[in-house]
C-alpha cells in the first residue's frame, strides 16, 4: 500500500504543476455555458495547448500518439489539472475517454492514423450516439439501422441524448446491422460524420434551461464501410471497451474537484451563519469523509486496474456512491444558502446538473444490478 | 502510488484469513502469532511492522467477529509499551462507563473528557456486571470516582486514541465485509415464488449497497493507515461505522424470520457492529472531529 508518489512520479507533478502555473494566467476568459461554438473553441484551444506541451491524451498508448504514462501519471494529471483549475475536458469528453481510446484499441493502423491525432490536437470534436428513445438501460434494444449499400452503410433511424451533438465532427454510432440475430449481435460501431447528408440535429433543453444534449435525426445517412470499427455485427463487445473506460477514471477529477467544493462551502456557512448550526455542520463532515473515500477509491481501483490493464467493476461501485454523493453535496449547499436556493445562482446550476449523474452513463438502478450480478455473482431473476 | 497491497501484506492477510476460517483461534493463539505483537519493534521482540499490517489484521478479526479486548491490547503495546490484556475505554458523552470483559484484563485505558488518557490497573476499578446487549462481549460499569491512575503523555493520548479508533474501524471493515457475504451466501441457497431469493432485484440492490459501503469503508481504512492523518482516521471510522451497522442490519432483513432467531446468529453481527461503533470515536466524534478540518 504506496500512496506517495515515486521518484519518478513526483518529478511528472512537479513539472505539470510548473507549466500549469506558467498557462494557466494565459487563458482566455471562459465563454458563456450557452455559447456552444464559443465553448467548443475554448474546450479544444485548451486541448491544443496540452497537445503542444505533451500532455494529450496522457494515458493513452504511444503508439497511440499518447504520453504513455503510467496510471498512476493519469491520476495525478488529473488531480493537478483539477486542483490548479485548469479547464474540464468538455466537448473534448467523448474524444479523449471513449471514442479515442476506443479506435485505439480495436482500430485499424489506418483508423488510428485517421481518427486519433485531430482528437489529441483538438482539431475533432466527437459524440456518442448509442441511446435511442427505446434504447436506454436496455442499449442493445437499439433499432437505428445500417444496410450495406456497396462500400457504405446506409444508416436510418434516430439518437438521443447525444451530449455536444451541435458541436461535434464526428459522432461514434451504434447500429443494427442484423435484425434477426439476437439483440447483442446484431449491433455494429460506425464513426459517422456529423456533416454528412441525412443527419438532423434537434438541441434539447436540459431541466437546467440549457442546451446539454440533442436528438439527432439520422435520414438515410451514408457512412463508408471503412468507418466501421471491428468486425460487422461485433459492436456490442467493441462498445463495452468505451464503456469500461467511462466507468474506469472518468468521474475521478470530479470527485477532487467535489472535496475542493465542500470546503468552500463550509467557509460559505461560516460566513453565512449556518456553521453554527450542529447538524448541518456534521452533514458537511459526513460529505468530507465521503468525497475523501472517494478519492481513495479511485486511487485503489486505478492501482488494480493497472495490474490487470483494463478497469474493473470496481468502477461501478465508485460511480454509484459518487454519483449520490455529489446531488447530497447540493443538496446540503441549498441548506447552507437558505431561500438563495431558490434562486438562479452557482450552487442551484450545480444541483441541477447533479441530478444528472444518477441517471448518464448508466443508472444507479444498472449499476446496482452489475454490482449484484458481476460482483457478487447474484442469479439473474426469471 | 501503488495501493495495492505487496506481497508480503497479501500473504499476512491471506493466511490469517485461512486461519480464522478454519477455526476460532483463542487468546493464547493470537497471542502466539504475534496479533498483539504486530507493531512492536523487532529488538523489543514484536514483529516490528506498521498500522498498514495492523489494519489487515484486524480486518480479518473482524471478519471473523473475535471476541476480547483485541485492539487496547494491540495498543497499549504499540503505543505504550504495556505487555498484558488492555481495553481502551473513552468516557462517554451519556451513559455510564462500560469496560468490556473487565475481570480478565490488566489495564484500563481510560481517556476522558478533557481527551487525557489515564492509565488504570483493572484490579482497581470499583465495577460491577452490567446485562450486555452481546453476548460474546460481557460488560462491567465503573462505580463511584473514577481512580486518578497514571496520567501518559498528551502525545501519547492521542496516539492511543487514533490508533483505537482506526483499529476500531478495520473491524468493522471486516465485518461489514462479513454481512455482505453471509448476505449472499444465504440470497443463493433460499428459495421463494420459485427461485433465489438473491434473483429479486429488491434483494439484489440491498446487497449491491452493502457491498458499496463495505468497499468504500475497507478502501478508507487502509488509507488512513497509510496516512495516518488525523481526519481520514475519523473518516474511516465513520464510514466503517456506517458499513456494518447498515450491513448487518441488511443481512438480518435478506434472512428474513430466520435473522430473528438466537440460532441463525446473525443478530450476533449486528450486536457486535453496535459495541464497536461506540469503541475508538463514535459517531458524533469523528464528525466533530472531520468539521475542525474544514
Ligand atoms: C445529461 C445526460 C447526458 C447524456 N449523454 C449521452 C450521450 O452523449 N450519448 C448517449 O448515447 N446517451 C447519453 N445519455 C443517455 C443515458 O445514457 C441514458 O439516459 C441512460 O442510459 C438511461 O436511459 P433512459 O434515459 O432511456 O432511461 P430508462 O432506461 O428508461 O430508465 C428509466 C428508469 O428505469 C430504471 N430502469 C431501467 N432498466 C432497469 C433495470 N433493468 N433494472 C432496474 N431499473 C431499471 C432506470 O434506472 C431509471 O430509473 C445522457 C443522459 C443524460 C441525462
Amino acid at each position: 500500500m504506496q500512496l506517495s508518489d515515486t521518484p519518478a512520479e513526483a518529478d511528472f507533478r512537479r513539472r505539470l504543476r510548473e507549466w500549469l502555473g506558467k498557462t494557466l494566467p494565459e487563458l482566455p476568459p471562459a465563454p458563456e455555458p450557452a455559447d456552444w461554438p464559443g465553448r467548443r473553441a475554448y474546450d479544444t484551444a485548451w486541448q491544443r495547448r496540452l497537445f503542444d506541451a505533451g500532455y494529450a491524451g496522457v494515458h493513452w498508448p504511444v503508439d497511440a500518439g499518447g504520453r504513455g504514462a503510467t496510471p498512476s501519471e493519469h491520476l495525478i494529471f488529473l488531480e493537478e489539472t483539477e486542483l490548479a483549475g485548469a479547464p474540464y475536458v468538455g466537448a473534448n469528453f467523448v474524444g479523449l475517454l471513449h471514442a479515442g481510446p476506443t479506435v485505439a484499441a480495436e482500430g485499424t493502423p489506418e483508423q488510428r492514423a485517421r481518427f486519433l491525432p485531430p482528437i489529441l490536437r483538438g482539431d475533432e470534436v466527437w459524440c456518442q450516439g448509442f441511446s435511442e428513445p427505446d434504447a436506454g438501460s436496455d442499449l442493445a434494444a437499439l433499432r437505428t439501422r445500417a444496410v450495406r449499400d456497396g462500400d457504405a452503410y446506409v444508416v436510418t433511424g434516430g439518437k438521443i441524448w447525444t451530449s455536444h451533438a451541435e458541436v461535434a465532427d464526428w459522432c461514434e454510432l451504434l447500429v443494427r446491422t442484423d435484425p434477426q440475430a439476437p439483440k447483442h449481435r446484431g449491433i455494429t460501431w460506425l464513426a459517422m460524420r456529423m456533416d454528412a447528408p441525412g443527419v438532423t440535429v434537434r438541441p434539447l433543453r436540459t431541466l437546467a434551461g440549457t442546451t446539454e444534449f440533442a436528438e439527432l435525426f439520422l435520414d438515410e445517412v451514408r457512412v463508408p464501410v471503412g468507418d466501421r470499427l471491428g468486425a460487422e455485427n461485433d459492436g456490442w463487445r467493441v462498445t463495452m471497451v468505451t464503456l469500461s473506460f467511462e466507468r474506469g477514471t472518468a468521474f475521478a477529477s470530479e470527485a477532487v474537484a467535489c472535496r475542493r467544493e465542500v470546503r468552500r462551502l463550509a467557509r460559505a456557512a461560516r460566513a453565512g451563519g449556518a456553521w453554527d448550526d450542529l447538524e448541518l455542520r456534521r452533514e458537511l463532515a459526513s460529505l468530507e469523509a465521503e468525497f475523501t473515500a472517494l478519492w481513495r477509491l479511485v486511487q485503489w481501483n486505478v492501482s488494480e486496474a493497472a495490474a490487470r490493464g483494463v478497469p474493473g467493476a470496481g468502477g461501478s461501485v465508485f460511480k454509484l456512491r459518487f454519483s449520490e454523493a455529489r446531488q447530497r453535496l447540493y443538496d446540503t449547499a441549498a441548506r447552507v444558502v437558505g431561500t438563495e436556493a431558490l434562486l438562479d445562482g452557482p450552487w442551484t446550476a450545480q444541483r441541477l446538473q447533479g441530478l444528472s449523474y444518477t441517471i448518464a452513463a448508466g443508472t444507479s438502478q444498472i449499476q446496482r444490478n452489475i454490482v449484484a450480478r458481476r460482483i457478487l455473482g447474484l442469479p439473474k431473476g426469471r | 502510488m501503488d495501493f495495492r497491497l505487496t506481497e508480503d501484506q497479501g500473504r499476512l492477510r491471506d493466511g490469517l484469513r485461512q486461519a480464522l476460517t478454519d477455526r476460532r483461534l483463542d487468546w493464547e493463539e493470537l497471542t502466539g502469532i504475534g496479533v498483539f505483537q504486530l507493531r512492536v519493534p523487532e529488538q523489543d521482540g514484536g514483529l516490528g511492522l506498521g498500522l498498514p499490517e495492523a489494519v489487515l489484521v484486524f480486518e480479518e478479526a473482524g471478519r471473523a467477529v473475535l471476541s476480547g479486548p483485541l485492539v487496547g491490547t494491540e495498543v497499549a503495546a504499540a503505543v505504550l509499551g504495556l505487555g498484558g490484556r488492555a481495553e481502551v475505554v473513552r468516557v462517554p458523552a451519556r451513559g455510564p462507563v462500560l469496560v468490556p470483559e473487565l475481570p480478565g484484563l490488566d489495564h484500563v485505558l481510560l481517556l476522558r473528557p478533557d481527551d487525557s488518557l489515564a492509565v488504570l490497573p483493572a484490579a482497581a476499578c470499583d465495577a460491577s456486571p452490567a446485562p450486555a446487549v452481546d453476548p460474546d462481549r460481557p460488560l462491567w460499569r465503573l462505580e463511584g470516582d473514577l481512580p486518578p491512575g497514571e496520567r501518559a503523555s498528551a502525545p501519547q493520548a492521542r496516539r492511543v486514541a487514533a490508533d483505537a479508533t482506526l483499529l476500531t474501524a478495520a473491524l468493522q471493515s471486516g465485518l461489514a465485509a462479513r454481512a455482505v457475504a453471509e448476505a449472499v451466501a444465504y440470497a443463493r441457497t433460499r428459495e421463494q415464488f420459485g427461485q433465489p431469493i438473491g434473483a429479486f432485484q429488491a434483494v439484489q440492490h440491498l446487497c449491491a449497497d452493502m457491498l458499496a459501503r463495505a468497499e468504500l469503508a475497507r478502501v478508507a481504512v487502509y488509507a488512513a493507515a497509510v496516512s495516518g492523518d488525523p481526519g481520514e482516521i475519523a473518516g474511516a471510522k465513520l464510514l466503517a461505522d456506517e458499513a456494518a451497522v447498515r450491513g448487518a442490519r441488511d443481512c438480518l432483513q435478506v434472512h428474513g424470520g430466520m435473522g430473528f432467531t438466537w440460532e441463525a446468529r446473525v443478530h450476533r453481527l449486528l450486536k457486535r457492529a453496535w459495541a464497536w461503533e461506540q469503541a475508538g470515536a463514535d459517531r458524533d466524534r469523528c464528525l466533530d472531529a472531520l468539521a475542525t478540518h474544514l
